[in-house]
């Protein structure tokens, strides 16, 4: 069914879809034709969705009882903690919400490496995904910020003085990011503002995000260009609907056990302790998410080029399109890369570790082992693989598997005709 | 049309095209500079210790500006540490006697040029300070000897109003 096609079978809702057609735009939406071979990897776009819609909600709520002065902020966090209505439950999803978020993002990241999601026709839609992640980053290091805790003052210091190391500019960045010598209440006021904003212009770039993704249609397990609609489609309503429905219930799952049971234990004692500028931690780790390009950060004995490390480590995924030389998608038929992925996942689980660990002795080398290997990953692996691989053979179809049972394409049609 | 004349329409559209660009530029600035350190900020700038009480060996933290900064009285065996040390062995040389003009008293902002974080006092490899973040290791005159840091720490304008009062900036 063509878009273009669609009529309101009501008179009011065709005289109001004639002049705003938003019920077109309804009618897509359900109808979409979506690849029927969809795995539960998929549904976390849906989650994805929904994260951002509680982050929204909850930070709203919190915002009207959140006091952004430096003098006031960790009270009235607590404040909200023991006097407001609920307030400790809407703070524990927002906190743990930001971690489940990116619980998400990177299952969501990771299902594209796997399934080849980035690549022709799907760039754009991938470096939106990308955008959004690094929005998603600057509002959750600002959002830790705003209890005014240790953890947030000083992960505020030193974040902000990773700009101190660009050349010439670097100091006069830092003083103006800081609104004085050192940050202080001028820099929360305006991460309190920064903090409030991003959530919307992700909000934003999540609708181009599924625009740019309506136009070629989703990837799918198998990696192939499907025609649409098709066989090999099914309406989004009510098939995906419904998987997405069932997997985000499993997700707030573990969601609602991070809030009921386990409220802190992604965070850090030490913001329980409020903000103190003569005094550093002893020992200053960021959330869990960001800990692999912490660890990158570290790995380097340089500055400037620690800093560059950590920069490129996230800005490479921008142009991984170009970095992947290989004309077919999914892992599954791409033996080789396969197992490099599998490397790669387990190389950025062993940054993550070693960033929450000291950058000393053996964990300094097992730090700088795996940040020389995630580069080569992406800037050698990638581009020579695309051209040494023998790929498996790929159907020409997503029915053709399952109904021919075999790879051999002859077999396959010939079945398929018989059914037929 | 084979020359080009400049017409009184493209005058007009270079003219207003340069008059947009200036009053948009005249706008954002104003924007971009409210974020820097304001007049209450800058109106901090010196802050006035009594240094009276402290004992050889012994280090004061007092906050300028936001920032800590550290006054140590040093006692002979540091002096002797921090002259002892050849430039080339420095990551950024610097003279202790340049550092502290009377050499007793070392007075500079408690901030690991890394990336900010207050060091440790009496820790570290050189018996001066060290950075628990990154991991910098300083000598008694503040320099950095191993570590990211690429700097010592850095001496502000101080000066000895009298014989127990430090004024800082």
């Amino acid at each position: 069914m063509s878009d273009h096609d669609y009529r309101p079978k009501s008179k009011v809702g065709q005289w109001f879809n004639d002049r705003l057609p938003l019920l077109t735009l309804a009618n897509h939406l359900t109808d979409y034709p979506t690849p029927k071979n969809l795995n539960y990897w998929w549904t976390f776009g849906g989650i994805l969705t929904f994260c951002l819609i509680t982050q929204i909600v909850t930070g709203l709520t919190l915002a009207m009882h959140y006091i952004a002065h430096a003098d006031m902020a960790f009270e009235s966090v607590e404040h909200i903690m023991r006097d407001v209505n609920y307030g400790w439950l809407i703070r524990y999803i927002h906190a743990n919400g930001a971690s489940m978020f990116f619980l998400a993002v990177y299952i969501h990241i990771f299902r594209s490496l796997f399934y080849g999601s980035y690549k022709s026709p799907r760039e754009i839609i991938w470096i939106l995904g990308i955008i959004i992640y690094l929005l998603m980053m600057a509002a959750a290091f600002m959002g830790y910020v705003l209890p005014w805790g240790q953890m947030s003052f000083w992960g505020a210091t030193v974040i902000t003085n990773l700009f101190s190391a660009i050349p010439l500019v670097g100091e006069g960045i830092v003083t103006w990011l800081w609104g004085g010598y050192s940050v202080d209440n001028p820099t929360l006021t305006r991460f309190f503002t920064l903090h409030y904003l991003i959530p919307f212009l992700i909000l934003g770039l999540v609708v181009l995000h599924i625009w740019a993704l309506h136009v070629p249609g989703n990837n799918n397990p198998v990696g192939i260009d499907i025609k649409k609609p098709s066989k090999d489609t099914v309406p989004f309503h009510p098939y995906i609907v419904i998987k997405d429905g069932f997997a985000l219930l499993m997700f707030m799952i573990v969601f609602a056990f991070f809030v009921f049971y386990a409220p802190n234990i992604l965070g850090h004692a030490d913001n329980y302790i409020e903000a103190n500028p003569m005094v550093t931690p002893a020992h200053i780790v960021p959330e869990w998410y960001l800990l692999p390009f912490y660890a990158i950060l570290r790995s380097v004995p340089d500055k400037l080029l620690g800093v560059v490390a950590m920069l490129s480590a996230i800005l490479i995924l921008a142009v991984l399109p170009w970095l992947d030389t290989s004309k077919i998608r999914s892992a599954v038929f791409r033996p080789l890369y396969k197992q490099f992925y599998w490397i790669l996942v387990a190389d950025v689980l062993i940054l993550g570790y070693v960033g929450a660990m000291p950058a000393e002795g053996l964990y300094l080398l097992i730090a700088r082992v795996a940040t020389a290997y995630y580069f080569l990953h992406f800037l050698v692996i990638l581009p020579v693989l695309g051209f040494k691989e023998k790929t498996l053979p790929i159907p020409l179809s997503i029915t053709e598997p399952v109904l021919g049972g075999s790879p051999n394409l002859a077999v396959a049609r010939n079945k398929e005709s018989k059914i037929e | 049309m084979s020359e080009k004349k400049t017409k009184r329409r493209d005058f007009l559209f270079t003219a207003t095209t340069a008059v947009g660009a200036v009053g948009a530029a005249a706008v954002v600035w104003p924007m971009i500079d409210q974020m820097n350190p304001d007049a209450s900020v800058k109106a901090l700038a010196s802050t006035e210790v009594d240094v009276s009480s402290l004992s050889p060996g012994n280090t004061l933290t007092v906050l300028w500006r936001g920032k800590p900064v550290f006054i140590r009285r040093r006692t002979q065996g540091e002096i002797d540490e921090a002259r002892a040390v050849k430039m080339e062995d420095l990551i950024h040389p610097e003279k202790d006697e340049d550092r502290a003009k009377d050499p007793e008293w070392l007075v500079m902002l408690g901030v690991c040029t890394h990336l900010g974080c207050v060091p440790l006092n009496d820790k570290g490899d050189y018996n001066g300070w060290f950075c628990p973040c990154h991991g910098s290791h300083y000598d008694t005159s503040g320099r950095i000897r191993k570590g990211p840091a690429p700097w010592n720490m850095e001496v502000p304008k101080y000066e000895f109003v009298n014989a127990n009062t430090i004024k800082i900036g």
